[in-house]
Formats: C-alpha cells, sequence, structure tokens
C-alpha cells in the first residue's frame, strides 16, 4: 500500500527515501529498553488537550478545537492550537496528548513537503490520511507504546463533505458528524440532531451548532477553554481562522445552591 | 427467648450477617450476582408553575435489557416525586422508605411536608451508607415555600438546582438542558425540553433506551404521563413463529393409570385463615 | 494475553492502557444450497456510547464470499486490510479468485498466526463450497474453524444462535420442510435483529443484508430501533 499519494517508495518504514531527510515513523520511536523479552515503557499522557468537534454542512465541514493544553487538572498553556490544516481540502484536529500530537504533527508535515516537491499538481485526500492513520496508531497500539490521541480528519472527498475519526488503537470510522472526548457525550446529541434524518444544514446553521457545544463544554467541561480554533472546509479551501471567544452566561450558576 | 407468642424482632436495617461468608467465597473466586441497573437517562427542571421530572424506561443488567418498561419516577408524597438512577433495588427501597417515612411526618405535623425534608432524609440516609447504596435521585416537588429540585448523589451530597439529569445518560441530557432550558418557562415549553432531554438520553446512550416517562408537579396538581412518548417501536417480524400442535414428536407412550387407595375429605370454614404452621 | 511488566512502579505510573476494545455488533448468516445470506447490524459502539450508526460490518471478499467481522474493530481493519492484500497476491499468483474453502483456511491461519497476540474479531465467512453449495464457516478469534449452514454470532450471539438452531436447524420439530428457502433465511435473518435489537444495548441503528447467489451479491438495508 503507498501512502504517500504519488512518491515512489513503500510504507511508512521506509527511513531513507530519494528527498534524503524523511525518517518513518519507527525512527522517531523511543527505544525500549528490552530485559528478558518482556517490555517498559513510561508513556502516560501528560499535556493534554480536549474534545474536537466536526460537523459536515452543505459542500463543506466546519472543525473547532479550543486552545488549551492541561497539565493533569491544571491549566498549563493556553495557546496549543490542534487543528492543522493539511491542504487545501483536508484539516486534522487532535485530542489527548499534546506531545504526541505535535510528534505527528511534524510526520505529517514532512509528508506535505514531500507531495509538494513532486510538484505534480496530487495532495492527499482526506480518505487517504485516514486510512494512513489507522495504520499509524494501530502499529503503535500493537507495540503497547501507543499514541494517546484521537484524530479528526475533515474536508471534501472528490468534492463531498468528509469526516472520519481515528482513536489510540487505530479504530477508525467515518460519519457527517464526530466529536471526540467530553465532545462525544456532550456534543453529539446536538449534533446528530443537525444531521441525522435530513438534508445536511447550511454553513451557517453548522457553524452555529459547532459554536454553541463548545459552549456547553466550556460550561460543563473542567478541562475546556473559552479560547478556540474554527475551521471550514469547502469550495473556498481550507481555511483556519483567528481564535474566537466564547461569549459564555454564567446567570444560571447563580440559581444552584449547594444546602 | 423466642416463642410463637413472642418472635424474636429482627433488627432494624440491613442484615450484614452474610458480609464474611461473601467475602471468603469471593476470594475463592466466585463471582457475585450482578445487581440490575438502571443505566438511565434522568432529568428535572423547574418551570413557571412547577416542577418536571423526566425518565426513561429501560433498565439493563450487563449489556442486556432487562426491563424495556420499567419505572424510574417514584412516589414520595402527594407533592413530591423522586427519579432514581442507579442499582435497581436501591432507588426502589430508598424511595420507598423515604416515602412512608415523610407519610409519619405528614400525619405527626399536619402539614405538607417540605420538599427540603425529603432531600435531606434521602442525603442522610445515603451518607451513612457511603455509597454503598448505589441511588442517584432527582427529587422534584412543589409546597409551601414554592417548587424545588434537588440532586442527590449516591455519597449523600446534594445540590438544588433549577435543571438537573442523572445517570449514564446524564450528558446527553444536560446537552439539550443547557441548550434550551430558560428561566420561567411556560409548563408546555418545559415539557418539551424533558422530552427533548430525555431522547437525547435514549438515542445516544445505549443505557438508555425505549420510552418517555414525564411527570409534571405543580401547586396542588399531579400528572403523571407513562409513557409521555413511545420513542421507540419495535419492530414489525416478518414469519410466523407460533409451533403448531404436534410439533414435538411423540417418541413412545406408556399410561400409567392413578389407582384411588382412599379418599379424605377435610372440611375448611370460609371465614378460617390459611394454615401457614 | 498476559502482559508482563518489569517493575511495578512503572505499572503504577502507568495509565492503564488495553490494546483492545470491544465495539459491539452481530453477524448472522445462512446458508441454502443455491443462496448464502449474511447480515450484520451497523452500530458501532464503545461502552455506552455509539461511535457511528452506519458502519457495515461486512466486506466483500469476491464475487461470492463475504466477511462478516465484529469485536474489536481496529483488529477488523488490520485483519481485512491484510486479507485483501493476501487475496491480490493469490490473483497474481495464480490468474484466479480465491475460492471460499481457499479463503476459509487462509483465514484460519491467519488468526493463528496472532495466536499470542489475537485479533479479538469473531469472523463468520459465507460463500460457496467446491460443490457449488452454500457454506457458512465460523471463527474463534485463533482460528479455530467450524462449518455449517448458518451461525450467529457477535454481541447478539448467544441470544441467536438457539434460534437458528430452531428455525433452521430444526432440532426436535416432526415435520421437516425439504430445504430452507431463501425467503424463509432471508425473514428468519431479519427477524432475529429486529429481537436481538430488543434486548441487547451493541444491537441495533440497521441491517446490512448481502444475498448471495449464483448470480452475484444483492444487498439490502432494514432500519432497526435506533435507541
Amino acid at each position: 500500500m503507498n501512502f504517500y499519494g504519488g512518491t515512489i517508495h513503500n510504507g511508512f518504514n521506509d527511513s531513507r527515501n530519494s528527498f534524503g531527510g524523511f525518517r518513518g515513523v519507527d525512527d522517531y520511536n523511543f527505544q525500549p529498553d528490552i530485559d528478558r523479552g518482556f517490555i517498559t515503557r513510561a508513556h502516560t499522557p501528560l499535556t493534554t488537550v480536549t474534545s474536537v468537534l466536526a460537523l459536515s454542512y452543505e459542500g463543506g465541514v466546519v472543525m473547532a478545537a479550543d486552545l488549551v493544553g492541561s497539565y493533569g487538572s491544571l491549566m498549563r498553556f493556553k495557546n496549543c492550537p490542534r487543528i492543522m490544516r493539511v491542504n487545501a481540502n483536508v484539516v486534522i484536529g487532535a485530542s489527548g496528548d499534546y506531545a504526541d500530537f505535535q510528534y505527528l504533527q511534524q510526520i505529517i508535515k514532512q509528508k506535505i513537503i514531500e507531495e509538494e516537491c513532486l510538484d505534480d499538481g496530487i495532495s492527499i485526500k482526506p480518505r487517504a490520511l485516514f486510512c494512513w492513520l489507522t495504520r499509524v496508531l494501530y502499529q503503535r497500539r500493537s507495540k503497547f507504546d501507543p499514541l494517546w490521541n484521537t484524530f479528526v480528519i475533515a474536508g471534501l472527498q472528490d468534492g463531498q463533505p468528509y469526516i472520519s475519526c481515528v482513536d489510540k488503537l487505530g479504530t477508525g470510522y467515518e460519519d457527517k458528524q464526530v466529536a471526540t472526548g467530553f465532545g462525544s457525550h456532550l456534543a453529539t446529541p446536538l449534533f446528530r440532531e443537525a444531521v441525522e434524518n435530513k438534508p445536511l444544514p447550511s454553513k451557517e446553521e453548522a457553524i452555529a451548532v459547532v459554536k454553541k457545544s463548545l459552549e456547553i463544554l466550556f460550561y460543563r467541561d473542567a478541562r475546556s477553554f473559552d479560547k478556540y480554533l474554527l475551521a471550514t472546509v469547502d469550495s473556498n479551501g481550507a481555511v483556519i481562522e483567528e481564535p474566537q471567544l466564547i461569549k459564555p452566561d454564567w446567570s444560571l450558576a447563580a440559581l444552584t445552591e449547594c444546602p | 427467648m423466642a416463642s410463637v407468642m413472642l418472635p424474636v424482632e429482627p433488627t432494624p436495617g440491613f442484615s450484614f450477617e452474610n458480609c464474611r461468608r461473601n467475602e471468603f467465597l469471593k476470594a475463592k473466586g466466585y463471582k457475585a450476582p450482578v445487581a440490575t441497573k438502571t443505566g438511565t437517562t434522568i432529568v428535572g427542571c423547574v418551570f413557571a408553575d412547577g416542577v418536571i421530572l423526566g425518565a426513561d424506561t429501560r433498565a439493563t443488567a450487563g449489556s442486556i435489557v432487562a426491563d424495556k418498561e420499567c419505572a424510574k419516577i417514584h412516589y414520595m408524597a402527594k407533592n413530591m416525586y423522586c427519579c432514581g438512577a442507579g442499582t435497581a433495588a436501591d432507588t426502589e427501597a430508598t424511595t420507598a422508605l423515604i416515602s412512608s417515612q415523610l407519610e409519619l411526618h405528614r400525619l405527626n405535623t399536619g402539614r405538607v411536608v417540605p420538599v427540603v425534608t425529603a432531600a435531606t432524609m434521602l442525603k442522610q440516609m445515603l451518607f451513612r451508607y457511603q455509597g454503598h447504596i448505589g441511588a442517584a435521585l432527582i427529587l422534584g416537588g412543589v409546597d409551601s415555600n414554592g417548587s424545588h429540585l434537588y440532586t442527590i448523589a449516591p455519597q449523600g451530597s446534594t445540590s438544588k438546582n433549577p435543571f438537573t439529569s442523572m445517570g449514564s445518560g446524564s450528558l446527553a441530557a444536560m446537552s439539550i438542558l443547557e441548550k434550551c432550558w430558560k428561566p420561567n418557562m411556560t409548563e408546555e415549553e418545559a415539557k418539551k425540553v424533558i422530552r427533548d432531554a430525555i431522547a437525547a438520553g435514549i438515542f445516544n446512550d445505549l443505557g438508555s433506551g425505549s420510552n418517555v416517562d414525564l411527570c409534571v408537579i405543580r401547586k396542588g396538581s399531579v400528572e403523571y404521563v407513562k409513557p409521555y412518548e413511545k420513542a421507540n417501536v419495535k419492530g414489525t417480524r416478518t414469519g410466523n413463529y407460533k409451533f403448531k400442535r404436534g410439533t414435538t414428536e411423540v417418541l413412545s407412550k406408556k399410561v400409567v393409570p392413578i389407582i384411588i387407595e382412599e379418599e379424605i375429605v377435610k372440611p375448611i370454614s370460609s371465614d378460617s385463615q390459611m394454615d401457614t404452621s | 494475553m498476559a502482559l508482563v511488566l518489569k517493575n511495578s512502579s512503572a505499572a503504577l505510573n502507568q495509565h492503564s492502557f488495553s490494546p483492545y476494545a470491544d465495539n459491539g455488533g452481530s453477524i448472522v448468516a445462512v446458508a441454502g444450497d443455491d443462496y448464502v445470506v449474511i447480515a450484520s447490524d451497523s452500530r458501532l459502539s464503545t461502552g455506552y456510547s455509539i461511535y457511528t450508526r452506519d458502519q457495515s460490518k461486512l466486506f466483500k471478499l469476491s464475487n461470492d464470499s463475504v466477511l462478516g467481522c465484529c469485536g474489536c474493530w481496529c483488529d477488523v481493519l488490520s485483519l481485512t486490510k491484510l486479507l485483501e492484500a493476501r487475496m491480490q497476491m493469490y490473483l497474481h499468483e495464480h490468474q484466479k479468485v480465491m475460492s471460499t474453502p481457499a479463503i476459509s483456511q487462509m483465514l484460519s491461519t491467519m488468526l493463528y498466526y496472532k495466536r499470542l497476540f489475537p485479533y479479538y474479531i469473531l469472523n463468520i465467512l459465507a460463500g460457496f463450497d467446491n460443490d457449488g453449495k452454500g457454506v457458512v464457516y465460523s471463527y474463534d478469534p485463533i482460528g479455530n474453524l467450524e462449518k455449517s449452514k448458518f451461525k450467529a454470532g457477535g454481541s447478539s450471539g448467544a441470544l441467536l444462535q438457539p434460534v437458528l438452531d430452531n428455525q433452521l436447524g430444526l432440532s426436535n420439530i416432526k415435520e421437516k420442510p425439504e430445504a430452507i428457502t431463501l425467503e424463509k433465511a432471508l425473514n428468519v435473518v431479519k427477524d432475529a435483529f429486529i429481537s436481538a435489537t430488543e434486548r441487547d444495548i451493541y444491537t441495533g441503528d440497521s441491517i446490512i443484508i448481502n444475498i448471495i447467489t449464483r448470480e452475484g451479491i444483492r444487498e439490502e438495508k432494514l432500519e432497526l430501533r435506533k435507541d
């Protein structure tokens, strides 16, 4: 299987290729200490990022994720962008361990550079990236050294809205909407309401649902934040907007008492 | 000493006499039977003239649906109802126990019992058992001080909210409540919000399912609607699964005649008690 | 699968990681003399959450072989990708498409190859045997292979297998029809899923049915409860 959309070498384990610098996933791996055949790895998520939301609309997709990086329950980093523009048709968002995301982001950036070097006008499509990610994550889970992330891939697949999701085991699926982390519980009901058993919503409607979901997550997910990035992919290309702020209304909170 | 005239009265409260035996069995590898959970969506909200409670109707035992139409909104008093999530037996027993105490309290004081009294009794009982009674409750009611809605966790902590949800579908329900709830809604608006919140639980949470039950408590009146909406209908089967008479083959036949050796008639007067000795 | 950690302090600091997940789902397959029906539900779930309501668990391997897989979905994706690649290799090497019995043996071997780190998948393969009759092959996660005329597996497997034994196996039934017709098989498959959805929380949303005959593969879809 060729994961590189045009380059000649095969698979991501190939460490040397015609473009020199690129190293495969394997070469970046922390080499575990191996003793009597038993392996230990000190992997645990440290700086974590919370939900990613993605929703289809007529002619495109919208993705949103906040900007906070949590260190346990500490709100440690306040500018952790985690939506990445892959090309004019694809964006990718991550939740889970931020370091693991940045590591994979480097690899994807390298893939983009290789693709541009070829200059054949072909760029990776969202489903191909999704398939590649399921393999990378499955390979790591099989080594008991997972990349502690859930990725959401959104974009246009042959002109049609496309959203899919891959978790740290390599479990992958496609749907009209995806929400990860806490959002899978809190935002999914609103997303399903927007896309199930009816035609896709308009861009404005979809963005409104996503913004409302971010607001609800800000109220109820203790690891969430009011500053977020919102990206859209449609015929105008993949655009990640400048950071925006949720305008919360905490007046209802005053109605709760703890007797 | 125990006798027929003076039976041993069981000590009140739970019996712990099998605890050590059960620990021993557990250590031996014996698996304790699982209790039915109501893996649930329950919600409640305050509106202009009272409180509305809502619940789904699925009870589960592991991944199997144990009951498709169970009732999760329990009667507490004329002016008070209580939704229960968690271990089915615990929510049932806890609400029934406190309900009977509330009735005694009402007869003692001769007044409508305030909702806060029920909330306090529930939390004190649950706290005593440190979360081992797996009852997560939403208590709603109307009294002389107005409408009240309490959330009571299994460990005994409480909060008084304008809207709340509990159970495995609480997050799905909360997304709808956070989006749609407003202060001073009309009854119709509030019913819609509660219905939507329960439906979100039913369709997005696998622990919740089947129908929407609703209970509207106003000053002086209660409307308990079960089911308020049949959110899911059973699919219609295409085949016929009635067995024809004689489907099971008779392989062999042997007739043993009944021989009556003696006939005894024992007269029973119509007003005598059933013999249980 | 036992994973032994080198020292306990490392285990204490580690987030619990399990390489497996149970993503639910059920498969039912029924074979007749000149047809095979295989169906799966379309719910992909984890814990109490639904990932998606529209994920077919049937994989068309050739014009007369369909594989149904459920269990750990990441293993399903990996195994089916590998299986498709191996079938391609066979095609190029032997200039012919793999027959269902050939696939059945290869699948068993592939599963047993991972004996010590298994694919947690329930596989049911439907197709035609060397005599041209419908056949169902079912597997346990480590490659034990069983050939039969009908099989139910997955989260509702234990609920449905007795129904199939009674309705299709006709155990302890006096008057036996000559053969199970395609219509009867389809009815039983659909009704089995309708009933399973009532009682199994991991089965629902819709079913996808593949009807394999000598003419090819026909697909049907039937909506189920969504709760």
